[in-house]
């Protein structure tokens, strides 16, 4: 907790759930996405409609689900349909306007690893792979990505590309033929990266009060870049933090307290 | 065989060494009393297929049933790492396990190839991505009509599909709802099918347009209740996120693995001895 009052988390999440406007249709990747998107949806954007891969669209979950096919996001939902259709009707059928990603490591052009450390047939770390992120990356009109910074997972170079953002920078991703424009904006604990207007390399744009640019470079596995007219986070305000705060403790009783499947 | 049967008596008849088996359900009715009745009949060199491997192939994984994965999501839903998927991936233990990765998008379409019996499905998918070079079976092809690149991806045609669904009447039409997963798809996808329900009722009561997979899809139908813990069945019971939880630590050890797979699956009866075992042990982890 910092001197302002809140958590660099916190400050992440706030900063993410901004993003979203109100009446757009997002699709959620679980955990910190899962999160920014809930908040936005109970703050500035209650008419956001949340889709997730598991079938539920316009789901409306009192608290934020564990797993991607919470019973909740089901009960709420505004239909559930099933996975192939998904994918097929609602992500390739190109009825998302938002994609929002989480990544276990990205590079300076947005690319994100999500599949393993080291070499592809013998990692020294398998991570849990793709899921639908290769097609939510190019289906979605645009990506959000939300990531804690570190020199772990902000790197210079990615041992495997899963989702592609920019790949090489510059015309490289409208080169290969993806639709959607990909990532406008990269979420971090510290500070907010867009993409270069020509280079579509990462520069900073915001940074979160009380973090220095030195701060920044030191998480960064590359020589970060920081636009001209860099600006300061505005702070969470106190009806933001309440309404997260009244959230994470929502979700931390129903998942302390539901039902054993043994009972 | 009869078609109401025995999960026991299922596993037995349709399932063989080296088939290429499915058992599915997206974080939703993951029929995991079948998963177990696998280990207990110890079948080996099984190809596994499944969008979201969950702890349930994590437990198949790492008691040496599986030769090969096709998957495309391999963590633990809100909790992390499935250490025994990532055991075998990182150290071949207990056996090397031979991978087929794809998106959950190609894994979906596949699936819809499958039932339709189609060889293979076109996805606007992998652009950008390493996968397409690291998944072997990834091919481009070109549109006949505009010329556009896509992804084509080969269909998934299982021996075996295993479900778990809420109701099947007595003829054994199944009726299943809430988050579907691609459940029908894999059941129309593959040569057998077996499917475990929650309940046997007279009359399904199923209204027009409801999932109902008519009996004469299905090779086998077994009433367990509570087959899909500790996941969770829609109108029946909640997600044991709890034991989610506490999975982590039980598996990341071979040694406290190979302790909960002898005491909880191995050396139980059935999945009704399961679950009286796993509440005891639940009892004791909640006291702790």
């Amino acid at each position: 907790m910092s001197a302002a009052g809140h958590t660099s988390d916190e400050m992440m999440t706030v900063s993410a759930a901004r993003m979203l406007r109100d009446g757009q249709i997002c699709f959620v990747g679980i955990g910190l996405p899962s999160t920014a998107a809930n908040l936005a949806r109970l703050t500035h954007a209650p008419n956001v409609v949340l889709i997730y891969e598991s079938g539920p669209i316009g789901a409306k979950p009192p608290v934020l689900p564990l797993s991607i096919g919470d019973g909740h996001l089901a009960e709420t939902a505004d239909t559930v349909v099933s996975t192939p259709e998904i994918f097929r009707y609602w992500l390739q059928g190109g009825r998302i306007d938002v994609g929002f990603l989480g990544a276990a490591q990205i590079d300076r052009y947005a690319n994100i690893n999500t599949t393993v450390i080291g070499d592809y047939r013998k990692p020294s770390i398998r991570l849990p792979g793709a899921g639908g992120a290769p097609e939510i990356s190019s289906s979605a009109k645009e990506v959000l990505i939300i990531v804690k910074q570190s020199q772990r997972t902000f790197v210079d170079k990615l041992d495997f590309i899963t989702s592609a953002g920019f790949l090489t920078g510059g015309d490289a991703r409208k080169r290969a033929g993806i639709p959607g424009r990909g990532p406008t904006a990269v979420i971090t604990d510290l500070c907010i990266l867009r993409p270069d207007p020509e280079t579509c390399e990462l520069a900073v744009t915001d940074l979160h009060p009380g973090i220095t640019r030195d701060q920044l470079r030191e998480r960064t596995g590359w020589a970060l870049r920081f636009a001209e007219n860099c600006q300061e986070t505005p702070a969470p305000t106190p009806g933001e933090l309440e309404v997260l705060r009244d959230l994470n403790r929502r979700t931390r009783m129903a998942h302390e307290n539901g039902e054993s499947a043994y009972a | 065989m009869a078609h109401w049967a025995t999960l026991s008596e299922a596993i037995s008849a349709l399932v063989h060494d080296g088939d290429m088996i499915a058992l599915e359900g997206f974080t939703h009715l993951i029929p995991f009393a079948a998963g177990h009745e696998i280990i207990r009949q110890g079948r080996r060199d099984l190809s596994l297929i499944r969008m979201t491997p969950d702890v349930i192939y994590d437990q198949l994984i790492g008691a040496g049933c599986a030769a090969r994965l096709t998957f495309s999501w391999g963590g633990n839903p809100g909790v992390g790492s499935l250490h025994r998927f990532r055991d075998a991936v990182e150290r071949d233990w207990p056996a090397p396990l031979e991978l087929e990765e794809r998106s959950h998008s190609d894994l979906a379409n596949a699936y819809v190839a499958g039932a339709a019996n189609l060889p293979f499905a076109v996805l606007r998918g992998y652009a950008g991505s390493d996968l397409a070079q690291a998944g072997s079976h990834i091919r481009t092809i070109r549109c006949p009509f505009t010329g556009e690149e896509l992804a084509a991806t080969p269909s998934v045609r299982p021996d075996v599909s295993i479900i778990h669904a809420q109701k099947a009447d007595r003829k054994g039409n199944v009726l299943l709802w809430g988050i579907l997963g691609v459940q029908k798809e894999a059941v129309l996808a593959a040569k057998h099918s077996i499917v475990t329900v929650e309940e046997r009722v007279d009359s399904l009561e199923a209204p027009p347009n409801a999932c109902v997979l008519p009996h004469w899809v299905v090779s086998a139908v077994c009433h367990v209740p509570r087959g899909a813990a500790p996941s969770y069945a829609h109108g029946y019971y909640t997600r044991d996120n709890a034991f989610y939880k506490r999975w982590d630590g039980i598996s990341r050890g071979r040694n406290t693995f190979e302790a909960w797979l002898k005491e909880h699956v191995l050396d139980t009866a059935d999945f009704a001895d399961y679950l009286r075992v796993s509440a005891e042990t639940s009892r004791q982890a909640a006291a702790v």
